[in-house]
C-alpha cells in the first residue's frame, strides 16, 4: 500500500501569535510545530504501514524552511519527504493550495492520501476535500478511526454526538482529527536519519495538470481582509442557581443586552 | 567558530524536551517523594532509544553522538534529576567502557541489549573504604580454572538493584616496586545479575536523586566467566579513570540540567509573585540575580558542549571533562540556592519543585569525582 500524508509546518501558537505591522502573520519570529491534525493522520499511516506494511510518503507546501516538518516526519517513520516550493506559490488560499498538491500529486502512486482536517493558523478545513475533488477521489473527513479492509477503507467519521461508519474503496482521501491518536515521539536515531536523507524538493515546473491562473496569490479567490489574535474574554459571572432560577436569571440577562 | 547547534541537534533537543515535559515531569515530585525508581519512565525511553543513543546502530543505539546524548540529560535533568542520572550512568559508566575496550564478543553480547535498553547497566568503583582515593579498594578478583572469584563490596553504585549488567573494578594482583612499596592492579570485569555468590546490601536513602537506585553489591566467592574480564588484566584502573571522564561528562550535562530547570522555574515565579504592590522580578535585586545566574548558566553550557566534542574528536578529555563537571556542578548548587532564596518560603516546602532541585544539586559536586578531584584534575594538567 502507497500512503501520501499531507502536512503543514504551523505557528506554534502556544508561544503567542505575532503580526507584522500590515496586520498578516509574523511566521520568521513564532515557533513552528507539525500541524496537529496533520501529526495524527501521519501517526494513522504509520499504524498502517506497521499493520499491513505500506509506503509513507510526506508532502508538504511551503517555504524552503518547511524541510524541517518532513524531517520530524521521516523521524518519526515517514519513508520519504516531498517540498513543494516555489515563489511563484506564494500567497495560496486554500483553493490555490489545493490545487498545488493535487498537481504534486499526480506525479506519485497512491492507495491513501491522508490529510489533517484542519490546520490551526487558517482553520478552514478545506484543502483536504478540495485535493480530492481535484483528484476525482472519494474523501471522508473528520476520521477518528481508520480501518483497511481488502482495497477499501473502513472510517469512523466523528460528529458532535455520534460518529458515521463509511467504507470507501481506494484510492481515496481521509482527513484526520487530532483525536484519532496519540501520536508517536520522534527518536534519536530517527532524527539523524531523516538529515541523511535528502528532501525531494519540487517547484511549479513540477506540478501535474495546473493551470498558473490557480496557483499563488494571483490565483487565490480569496483575499484577506484584516488577521487578528483571539481576543481574550474576562472570566465572566458565575453563579450556582437552581433550574427555574437559571432559567429566570438568563432569561433576564438576554432581555438586558436584548437578545431577546 | 560557531556557538550554535545544527537542525538536527536542535531537533533532538525539541524531542528530548517534550518528552521530559510530558512524561518526565509530572512524576518528579512523585519519584522524590516516595523514592521508588521511574521503572515505567525507563520503559518508556528504552521505546524511544534514549538508553542508547550515542552507540552505533550495529550495537543496537541509535548512532547519534556525544552531545545529543549530553542533551538527552540535561533535557531530562532540567525537570527530574533521578531521571537524568538513570541515563548517564547506564550509558557513559556502563555501555561507554565496553565499546572502548570490550571484545567484538563482549558487545555483541551486552551493548546490543544495553544500547536497546533492554537491560540497564551500572558501575561499581567505589568502596566503603575508597572513595577519591580509588586505590584504597580492597576488593578482589582471583582465576580459578575457566573462573574469575570475586570477593569483596562496593558501596554507593547508582542503577544499583535495577541494573542487569555491572562493570566491577577489582584486585587481579599485589606487585612490589624497586623501593619495596606494594602497588595494587586492578581489572575491570563484567558482571551478571544472578551471578552466583552476587547480592545486594543496604539501599542507600539520600538526600536527593531519592528515585534513584543507589545500593551495597556484595560479592561473596561471586564466579562470573573468565571471559567477562573487561580489556587487559592489571589494566582496570586506567580504565575506571577513562570511563569516569566520560561519565564526568554526564554529571556535567545532569547538573547543567538542574541549574537551568531552576532557572526556568524563578523566571517564572518572580514574574508572578508580587511583594509591596509589584512582582518581584520588578525589582533590581531580582534582576540582578536571575541576569547573574543566565550568564553563569550559559558558560557551564559551553564547558559542557565543548567537553562533549572532545570525548567525541580526542582521545584524552580528562581536563575538558573536570573543568565542564567542577563549573557545572558549582552552578547547579549556586543557583539552586538562590533559585530557594528568590522562591522565600515557598522555596522552603516540598510543594515547590525548588527546595528538591537544591538537594539534587549537591550530589553533582561529590560522585563521580568531587569538585576537589576535578581541581586535582585541572590543575594537575597546568602544572604539567
Amino acid at each position: 500500500m502507497k500512503i501520501v500524508v499531507c502536512i503543514k509546518q504551523v505557528p506554534d501558537t502556544k508561544g503567542g501569535v505575532k503580526f507584522n505591522p500590515d496586520g498578516t502573520l509574523d511566521r520568521a519570529a513564532m515557533l513552528t510545530i507539525m500541524n496537529p491534525d496533520d501529526k495524527a493522520g501521519l501517526e494513522a499511516a504509520l499504524r498502517l504501514k506497521e499493520q499491513y506494511g505500506a509506503e509513507v510518503t510526506v508532502l508538504t507546501m511551503g517555504l524552503p524552511k518547511a524541510d524541517e516538518v518532513l524531517r520530524e516526519a521521516m523521524a518519526m517513520g515517514a519513508d520519504r519527504g516531498i517540498l513543494v516550493t516555489d515563489r511563484v506559490l506564494g500567497g495560496a488560499d486554500t483553493w490555490a493550495t489545493s490545487t498545488t498538491i493535487a498537481g504534486a500529486i499526480r506525479n506519485l502512486e497512491y492507495d491513501l492520501i491522508i490529510t489533517g482536517r484542519q490546520a490551526i493558523d487558517g482553520d478552514t478545513a478545506q484543502v483536504g476535500p478540495q485535493i480530492a475533488e481535484h483528484l476525482k477521489l472519494p474523501v471522508i473527513s473528520y476520521a477518528q478511526d481508520i480501518k483497511v479492509e481488502g482495497d477499501s477503507v473502513i472510517v469512523q467519521r466523528q460528529y458532535e454526538d455520534r460518529y458515521h461508519e463509511l467504507k470507501a474503496k481506494m484510492p481515496c482521501l481521509i482527513t484526520a482529527l487530532s483525536e484519532l491518536n496519540e501520536p508517536r515521539y520522534m527518536t534519536p536515531g530517527g532524527i539523524f536519519d531523516s538529515y541523511d536523507k535528502e528532501v525531494t524538493v519540487w517547484g511549479r515546473a513540477d506540478l501535474k495538470d495546473v493551470d498558473d491562473s490557480d496557483l499563488g496569490l494571483k490565483g487565490s479567490p480569496t483575499k484577506i481582509a484584516k488577521a487578528s489574535d483571539k481576543v481574550r474574554k474576562g472570566a465572566g459571572e458565575k453563579v450556582v442557581l437552581d433550574t427555574d432560577e437559571s432559567v429566570a436569571y438568563l432569561i433576564g440577562k438576554f432581555k438586558e443586552k436584548h437578545i431577546i | 567558530m560557531d556557538f550554535s547547534l545544527d537542525k538536527k541537534h536542535e531537533m533532538a533537543r525539541s524531542l528530548f524536551r517534550e518528552f521530559a515535559e510530558n512524561e518526565v515531569k509530572p512524576l518528579a515530585q512523585e519519584v522524590d517523594e516516595t523514592e521508588e525508581f521511574p521503572m515505567e519512565t525507563v520503559k518508556k525511553m528504552q521505546k524511544l532509544g534514549f538508553m542508547g543513543i550515542p552507540v552505533p546502530k550495529e550495537y543496537g543505539g541509535q548512532g547519534c553522538d556525544t552531545l545529543t546524548y549530553v542533551m538527552c540529560v540535561e533535557e531530562l535533568s532540567k525537570v527530574c534529576a533521578t531521571t537524568g542520572v538513570v541515563v548517564s550512568a547506564h550509558t557513559s559508566l556502563c555501555i561507554d567502557p565496553i565499546m572502548t575496550y570490550g571484545t567484538e564478543e563482549q558487545k555483541q553480547k551486552y551493548v546490543k541489549p544495553l544500547a536497546s535498553g533492554e537491560k540497564l547497566g551500572a558501575f561499581a568503583l567505589t568502596e566503603p573504604g575508597a572513595g577519591t582515593d580509588a586505590q584504597g579498594a580492597q576488593t578482589k578478583a582471583v582465576l580459578d580454572g575457566n573462573e574469575w572469584v570475586l570477593n569483596g563490596s562496593k558501596c554507593f553504585i547508582t542503577n544499583g538493584k535495577v541494573a542487569d549488567v555491572y562493570i566491577v573494578i577489582a584486585i587481579t594482583s599485589v606487585t612490589t616496586d624497586k623501593r619495596g612499596r606494594k602497588k595494587k592492579n586492578f581489572s575491570a570485569f563484567i558482571v551478571d545479575k544472578g551471578a552466583p555468590g552476587f547480592s545486594f546490601g543496604t539501599k542507600e536513602k539520600k538526600m536527593g536523586i531519592r528515585g534513584s537506585s543507589t545500593y551495597e553489591l556484595i560479592f561473596e566467592d561471586c564466579r562470573i566467566p573468565k571471559e567477562n574480564l573487561l580489556g587487559t588484566e592489571g589494566k582496570g584502573f586506567p580504565i575506571a579513570m577513562h570511563t569516569l571522564d566520560g561519565g564526568r561528562i554526564g554529571i556535567a550535562s545532569q547538573a547543567l540540567g538542574i541549574a537551568e530547570g531552576a532557572l526556568d522555574r524563578a523566571i517564572a515565579y518572580t514574574k508572578e509573585r508580587k511583594q509591596f504592590g509589584r512582582s518581584i522580578a520588578q525589582q533590581q535585586n531580582t534582576q540582578f540575580k536571575l541576569a547573574d545566574m543566565a550568564a553563569r548558566i550559559e558558560a557551564a553550557q559551553l564547558l559542557v558542549y565543548k567537553a562533549a566534542m572532545a570525548k567525541a574528536t580526542q582521545r584524552v578529555y580528562s581536563v575538558e571533562a573536570a573543568k565542564a563537571k567542577l563549573f557545572a556542578a558549582e552552578t547547579a548548587m549556586a543557583v539552586t540556592t538562590e533559585v530557594v532564596q528568590l522562591f522565600g518560603g515557598y522555596g522552603y516546602i516540598r510543594e515547590y519543585d525548588v527546595e528538591r532541585m537544591m538537594r539534587d544539586a549537591k550530589i553533582t559536586e561529590i560522585y563521580e569525582g568531587t569538585s576537589e578531584v576535578q581541581r586535582m584534575v585541572i590543575s594537575g594538567a597546568l602544572l604539567k
